[in-house]
């Protein structure tokens, strides 16, 4: 039987951009991805004849260029289309639109008040000034504070150094703005609702938490630490839908002689004496391989796929207590035509960006009191995207694919599972809320998607329907990410090492989480990593 | 504002770019059709040749809209104590019917732009400047009984400069500006209505700004251009205006420094000091904005910049090319540079690092780039530091002002 | 400031002015009198205490004060002042009650001892709490000191971060991780994480949020458990007991120390000139002059009320009117014709504090409302007997309540007018549910809401710890990093109550160490 030199559990984009750069450091890759098909959470597939779903991640801009051009992703066919702004529809019947140009953007924001309109230079000013900080961090492995190891004690004196550029009333504002709640946050800087709730979303994504709750204000940088060739804060769509991140990525890994089996679920990794051999198969077969790598989040790698006895005591407590809770559902749909919405003058370029419909903060935050008390929320945030009005090759001429992201959506329904009744419910509260603000929306429909937290655990084998792979709380950051002690991509068991968005810097398709772990395991091996190129700098 | 009022604005969207009330006018004089983005607003790099429309400032008279400059209305019974507090200088010793140049600085006292204060009245002032500040001025207001309002778009400027800038005047029938000193404000008659006119300008020269409410700005313009054309009056463009303000000395918000509201990097903000605004810092007034941050800079040493003027061998503009000190130490970074044609000089506005600029002056050098037909001409030519303004008329100051 | 404002010498100039006769005030005027300086006090009011102030809320009925507990006098503050306020205290006991269940009664500092649970659940919570007590022993070496400056290092602050390091360590490499785990998380995380018992969970939940706008399950939440863990009574962390007398005391320390006091002189200005305080002006419109100035009230107060706008900068005026200090507890003062009866406790739970929570779910309910500018349907209660421990806050024989009620909006959208009296009679009937039969006993109920509170003790937004104690309101950014520290942009003025760091509660240490910042001398 063959050995591998490393097994991947899970073709999603962490584990193909970790499983590339190993595969091209010379070592021996197999990657093993239980659906029939690769990509994870950033896939796109054919599920009526015709239309290309983006079924769970739907945008781009967190993706590294330097994963991007080391790979040679755009060789092997990803391409990303920046796209303008978007709307929040309101339900007075007006609109606030995001313009990428600048003084549209202002004039439309000087709509509702001139002193937010300007108030938004000096916020982005302080945004981007938190976003330069953060972004060099995302490309390097976190200190662990307590090892004392020369290396992670430089990489502590790093932080306090950049951290030291501040001036002092900077690092103040530092400290504020990390644990902050971005409707605190935005309090600070602007007085008219719709431009908070608009702002705020980024805030609350994917997040477990609402726009009151402390720590969001971090949450948000997340999503604007992204950029699309060069333009930071903006955001893209991948023509072909997210799957062509990990087509892409799969091509490339092919190409470097890398080995891909879909249709091959993990059942068991393979340990003896506290070292990983590889993995069981489900039907029994076994895979060997000198080391393992897991692109699953931490809680399925290892309350799922290890055997608890071989841990520490301490170490599957915290797995335990790791926080992934689902807080988000996804609704695609396939139109017959582009949906009209009647409150956008007429060629509106809005309807090529994201269109929200929740106007204030509160709505939001009542959103995610629904989430709390264990149900999907009765009048939910949506962020919706026709992505065809860029990419022409997911639907047929003159049909429309729309990609429906909502929150919040519990993992449970009143601490029982989900119900296809409860689904049905979920998704007509979705169609509703779009159809009040677009006529024969409903009519328009062929064929619709619905993905709650257990579709989408089932699917994609994401622990409780968590699109990060973990809470971005700060508490579960840097080296708290996933499990204090092991935040470097390495485990309890030798030879076992995780790639996933559970890790630094965490989730969203950024690819960041698999190109540090790739950079451990080879240095891990004192292998040479020549084909990584250094991190960008932030000039 | 009210929903109506928000659902007619809508239509902003159809005009990315604004035009300013004189647009008319300029398109039709417009021979090069080279516009740039100035604060959203369409206006011209050039309307015609840049060279000639210079030797208009210096020899005869130019006509350059200044629109799209944001104002700011202030006006209430704390108006002059509010504005003292705001900015650097003393607004109690201004008078109505004067012009201040001054800045304003956050807390850190770092400047976060710099401008002029119109005093309409004793209670009502007008504040242009190049940046959008409204939220800072509103901030600034709490506890004090003012109102502040942002006019830029319902206020018409045009700045009138050259030797026969008076002259135009007088034959536009505006010859009682003829008392107005420097800095000075009159309200004077016209056909169509008042023209608020200040001895003010970014030129160096003799000069006036004239404003209106947009509705008469065509009438202004009609008005003045035709009265221009026995004295060779010629509308002109950024890159003209350009020239005279680096002879004139004058500072530019984004150029020659960042505003600290804008300013992304940790250190790139400046204090008055740094930027030769020292002289607006009155140490002795009232309570301002960054006293306490200016003054304890002052006096730890804390400062760390010095905008100085230059004069460097040669006659290639130093744009943007960095100073030496004895050829190897590098000392700062040149602002804005032109072969002045007044002066007859190459000269440039620098931003050294202290102690250069301040206790070492002497042994500077700039290393100049000069791309010149796909090759670059590199050289390291000396430069010296000398006083600004780089251009002094006569002319400016005169009293009553020459008609030529 | 105008020529007529100019202030004229006082009769017997003093050194110092100190704003305010709360127990931060009183603790900063008494330390530096101590310290030979000649100090004047100005309250407002007729009588000295702030929050300790008791108040007559029905005739013949008198309340302790705001603060109906005492958890966190701080040791040195004693020592500084020469209080004997819980030398020899007995502890009182926690209380938790459940409608329909069993009581829970926490004894000794914060539990040593739980009755009421399961074997297994009492051996839980006591690894919680040694876990907890742990922490905060850590996070507790730096309320002792100024906060930290982040101008540059200072070598005062290194040892107190690498002594705080060490102590991390002290237990280990993995207890040292989990405080940065725990730190900045929420508190229902923590108590799911190691507890089982609903009640437990609930105690919990009420102590790292009451007075705090912040619900179980927010983030950060347990930043407040670990504050009043930081709190010892007697030299016991966690300990509690009554507040008695309180204002009494510190007032007697602060008149032995030679503290020249003014009651009813409200202070209308701080005079500055160009950035140095000149003195203050009262509101009957004298002048007194000073040099140094230590202001005890609400930052917000102190800069907006009383400096003028124009003596300050626009970035510190901005920052403070965000200073998030809104109350979110109201207090309902209760008087009794008999001693309250709670069946199930035990006989000495009136003595302490009798928490009145179900779950970590209710208590999170009850928060969603105050987001929204409503009063809890379900609020959480925290209930002392202050007669117990002082039978002269009312007639012989009769007995008064105090009830914390958890969660009020300072305003609420409907206005008290029309949420109060049902926002009481809630209140009542959960009481009712403990203590069947006591609404029938009830002779008076004053609901003191949070604006009323505002109105009463100067407290802008109601909020008894001077504004919001979450971590971006805390350390060098208490109230604001402007202010922070102690020291002002302003020379010669000094913060000194609970909007500085370490901030709330009835601990006197924001004034002790800014009475100890102001002698160490100005910054350049």
């Amino acid at each position: 039987m063959q050995t591998y030199d490393v097994a991947m559990i899970g073709a999603g984009h962490n584990g193909l951009v970790t499983a590339c750069y190993l595969q091209r450091a010379g070592l021996n890759v197999i990657v093993l991805e239980k659906n029939d098909w690769v990509g994870g959470a950033a896939t796109s597939r054919e599920l009526t004849p015709g239309f290309l779903y983006s079924n769970c991640s739907y945008v781009c801009s967190l993706f590294r260029p330097e994963i991007m051009r080391d790979l040679e992703l755009p060789r092997h066919g990803l391409q990303v289309i920046a796209y303008e702004g978007g709307a929040v529809l309101m339900r007075d019947g007006d609109y606030l639109a995001s313009y990428r140009d600048h003084h549209s953007h202002r004039r439309e924001f000087a709509r509702f008040s001139r002193r937010d309109a300007e108030a938004y230079e000096r916020y982005a000013r302080d945004v981007t000034r938190q976003c330069r900080f953060i972004q060099p961090l995302l490309m390097r492995t976190a200190p662990d504070p307590f090892s004392f190891k020369p290396r992670d004690i430089s990489e502590l004196l790093y932080l306090a150094r950049k951290f030291g550029e501040f001036s002092a009333d900077e690092m103040a504002a530092t400290l504020r703005f990390w644990t902050m709640s971005i409707s605190d946050f935005l309090d600070e800087y602007f007085e008219t609702d719709v431009i908070k709730a608009y702002l705020a979303l980024s805030g609350i994504i994917g997040t477990a938490l609402g726009p009151m709750s402390p720590g969001t204000a971090y949450v948000l940088l997340h999503h604007y630490m992204g950029e699309v060739d060069g333009s930071v804060g903006a955001w893209g769509y991948a023509r072909g839908g997210m799957g062509a991140v990990t087509k892409a990525l799969a091509s490339s890994f092919q190409a470097s002689g890398g080995v891909i089996r879909t249709g091959a679920g993990v059942e068991k990794i393979l340990t003896r004496g506290g070292r990983a051999e590889g993995v069981v198969l489900e039907g029994g077969e076994e895979v060997r391989a000198r080391l393992t790598v897991s692109n699953a989040d931490v809680k399925r790698t290892f309350l799922k796929l290890v055997d608890e006895k071989d841990l520490p005591e301490r170490f599957v407590h915290r797995v335990r207590h790791f926080k992934m809770r689902g807080s988000s559902g996804k609704v695609n749909i396939a139109l017959d035509s582009l949906p009209e919405f009647p409150a956008l003058p007429a060629g509106s370029t809005c309807i090529k960006g994201d269109l929200h419909f929740t106007d204030s903060v509160e709505r939001m935050e009542r959103a995610y009191d629904d989430w709390k008390a264990g149900r999907w929320s009765a009048d939910p945030f949506l962020d919706m995207m026709i992505p065809t009005t860029l990419d022409p090759t997911m639907a047929p001429p003159g049909k429309h694919f729309v990609s429906t992201f909502v929150q919040y959506c519990p993992p449970k329904i009143e601490g029982r599972d989900w119900r296809d009744a409860d689904r049905d419910g979920f998704a007509k509260t979705v169609i509703d809320q779009i159809s009040a603000h677009s006529p024969g929306f409903r009519e328009r429909i062929l064929h619709m998607e619905v993905r709650t937290p257990r579709e989408i655990e089932a699917e994609v084998g994401l622990t409780e329907g968590n699109i990060f792979q973990g809470e971005l709380t700060f508490d579960q950051l840097l080296f708290n990410r996933p499990v204090p002690g092991y935040a470097q991509y390495r485990s309890p068991i030798h030879g076992l090492y995780m790639c996933g968005s559970s890790t630094h810097p965490g989730g969203g398709v950024m690819g960041a989480p698999g190109r540090n772990a790739a950079a451990e395991i080879l240095r891990d091996l004192r292998r040479p990593n020549e084909h990584m190129s250094p991190a960008h700098d932030v000039i | 504002m009210t929903l109506t009022m928000r659902l007619r604005a809508q239509a902003h969207i159809e005009t990315p770019r604004l035009e300013t009330p004189f647009h008319p006018r300029l398109a039709a004089l417009d021979r090069v059709n080279d516009w740039y983005n100035w604060a959203g607003y369409k206006a011209p790099h050039a309307l015609d040749d840049t060279e000639l429309e210079y030797f208009a400032i210096r020899s005869t008279a130019s006509l350059f809209d200044l629109s799209p400059m944001v104002k700011y209305r202030i006006e209430g019974k704390d108006a002059e104590r509010y504005l003292n507090r705001l900015t650097l200088r003393d607004v109690s010793r201004q008078k109505t019917g004067t012009v201040q140049y001054t800045a304003w600085c956050d807390d850190a006292g770092h400047v976060l732009d710099d401008g002029t204060l119109f005093r309409l009245a004793p209670d009502v002032f007008r504040l242009c400047c190049q940046d959008r500040h409204l939220p800072w001025l509103l901030d600034s207001a709490i506890g004090f009984d003012v109102d502040i309002r942002e006019e830029t778009e319902e206020i018409a400027g045009l700045a009138l400069q050259g030797p026969t800038a008076f002259a135009t005047l007088k034959a536009a029938g505006l010859g009682n500006v003829a008392s107005l000193r420097p800095f000075q404000i009159t309200t004077l008659p016209a056909p169509f209505g008042d023209v608020t006119i200040s001895r003010t300008g970014f030129t160096a020269d003799l000069g006036y700004e004239l404003f209106v409410p947009s509705e008469h700005a065509l009438a202004l313009w009609d008005l003045i251009h035709a009265a221009g054309q026995a004295y060779g009056l010629r509308a002109i463009g950024y890159d003209a205006l350009n020239r005279a303000r680096i002879e004139a000395g004058f500072i530019v918000a984004g150029a020659d420094f960042i505003g600290a509201d804008i300013a992304l990097r940790p250190g790139r903000e400046r204090m008055p000091d740094e930027i030769g605004l020292d002289w607006l810092v009155d140490p002795a007034k009232p309570h301002f904005n960054g006293r306490r941050a200016i003054l304890h800079a002052r006096r730890t040493g804390a400062l760390k910049h010095v905008l100085v003027g230059l004069e460097i061998e040669g006659n290639v503009p130093a744009e943007g090319a960095i100073v030496y000190h004895g050829r190897s130490r590098e000392a700062g970074v040149v602002t804005a540079a032109i072969w002045s044609p007044t002066a007859k000089r190459n000269i440039a506005l620098a931003s050294l690092t202290r102690p250069f600029g301040t206790e070492i002056t002497n042994d500077l050098w700039v290393e100049i780039y000069a791309l010149r037909e796909l090759s670059y001409q590199k050289m390291m030519k000396r430069a010296v530091i000398v006083p600004r303004p780089f251009v002094s008329l006569p002319r400016r100051t005169a009293n009553p002002p020459g008609l030529f | 400031m105008t020529s007529s404002d100019t202030p004229t010498p006082a009769a017997g100039t003093c050194d110092v002015i100190v704003i305010g006769g709360g127990h931060n005030g009183l603790t900063a005027a008494t330390v530096l009198a101590k310290a030979g300086r000649s100090v004047l006090l100005l309250e407002a009011a007729e009588t000295l205490g702030g929050a300790t102030r008791p108040y007559t809320f029905h005739s013949g009925f008198r309340s302790p004060g705001l603060a109906h507990l005492l958890n966190r006098l701080d040791p040195e503050v004693e020592k500084a002042l020469g209080l004997d306020l819980t030398r020899d205290a007995a502890l009182t006991p926690t209380t938790v009650l459940a409608p329909g269940r069993p009581a829970v009664t926490l004894r000794g500092a914060y539990g040593e001892t739980v009755k009421g649970v399961t074997p297994e659940e009492a051996r839980a919570f006591a690894a919680l709490r040694r876990k907890l007590m742990f922490q905060a022993s850590v996070l507790g070496r730096f309320l002792r000191k100024a906060p930290p400056r982040l101008d540059g290092a200072h070598l005062s602050d290194l040892l107190t971060a690498g002594g705080a390091g060490l102590k991390m360590l002290s237990h280990g490499r993995e207890e040292a991780r989990d405080l940065l785990r725990m730190l900045l998380t929420n508190v229902a995380d923590v108590a799911d994480e190691f507890l089982t018992d609903d009640r437990l969970k609930a105690l919990l939940a009420c102590d790292a949020t009451l007075g705090f706008r912040l619900g179980p399950r927010s983030p950060t939440s347990l930043i407040g458990l670990y504050y009043r863990l930081t709190g010892e009574i007697g030299g016991k962390r966690g300990g509690q007991i009554p507040a008695s007398r309180v204002a009494q005391a510190f007032e007697a320390a602060a008149h032995t120390a030679g503290v020249t006091i003014r009651t009813g002189a409200r202070v209308a200005a701080i005079l500055t000139e160009r950035g140095a305080v000149t003195g203050v002006r009262l509101a009957d419109g004298t002048t007194l002059a000073a040099t140094s100035v230590v202001s005890a009230l609400h930052p917000r107060t102190t800069f907006l009320d009383l400096v003028s706008p124009a003596e300050c900068d626009t970035g510190l005026v901005r920052a403070l009117t965000h200073y998030r200090t809104d109350g979110v507890t109201a207090r309902i003062d209760i008087a009794l014709d008999r001693a309250p009866v709670f069946p199930g406790a035990p006989a000495d739970a009136a003595t302490g504090r009798i928490v009145v929570a179900r779950s970590l779910g209710q208590v999170e309910e009850a928060f969603n409302a105050v987001k929204y500018g409503r009063a809890s349907e379900e609020p959480a209660l925290e209930i002392t007997v202050p007669t117990l421990a002082d039978p002269d806050l009312a007639p012989a024989g009769r007995h008064t309540l105090s009830i914390l009620a958890q969660y009020a909006p300072y305003r609420p959208r409907e206005g008290w007018g029309t949420e109060g009296p049902a926002f009481v009679s809630r209140v009542l009937s959960l009481l009712e549910n403990v203590s069947p039969g006591i609404g029938a006993t009830i002779i008076a109920a004053e609901l003191l809401t949070p604006d009323a509170m505002e109105e009463r003790f100067d407290l802008p937004g109601g909020h008894w710890h001077h504004g919001e104690m979450q971590p971006d309101q805390l350390l060098v950014n208490r109230p604001i990093h402007a202010l922070s520290g102690y020291r002002t942009p302003i020379d010669g003025l000094t913060l000194a109550a609970a909007g500085s760091h370490p901030g709330g509660g009835i601990s006197g240490l924001p004034g002790l160490l800014a009475a100890r910042t102001l002698m160490a001398g100005s910054r350049p």
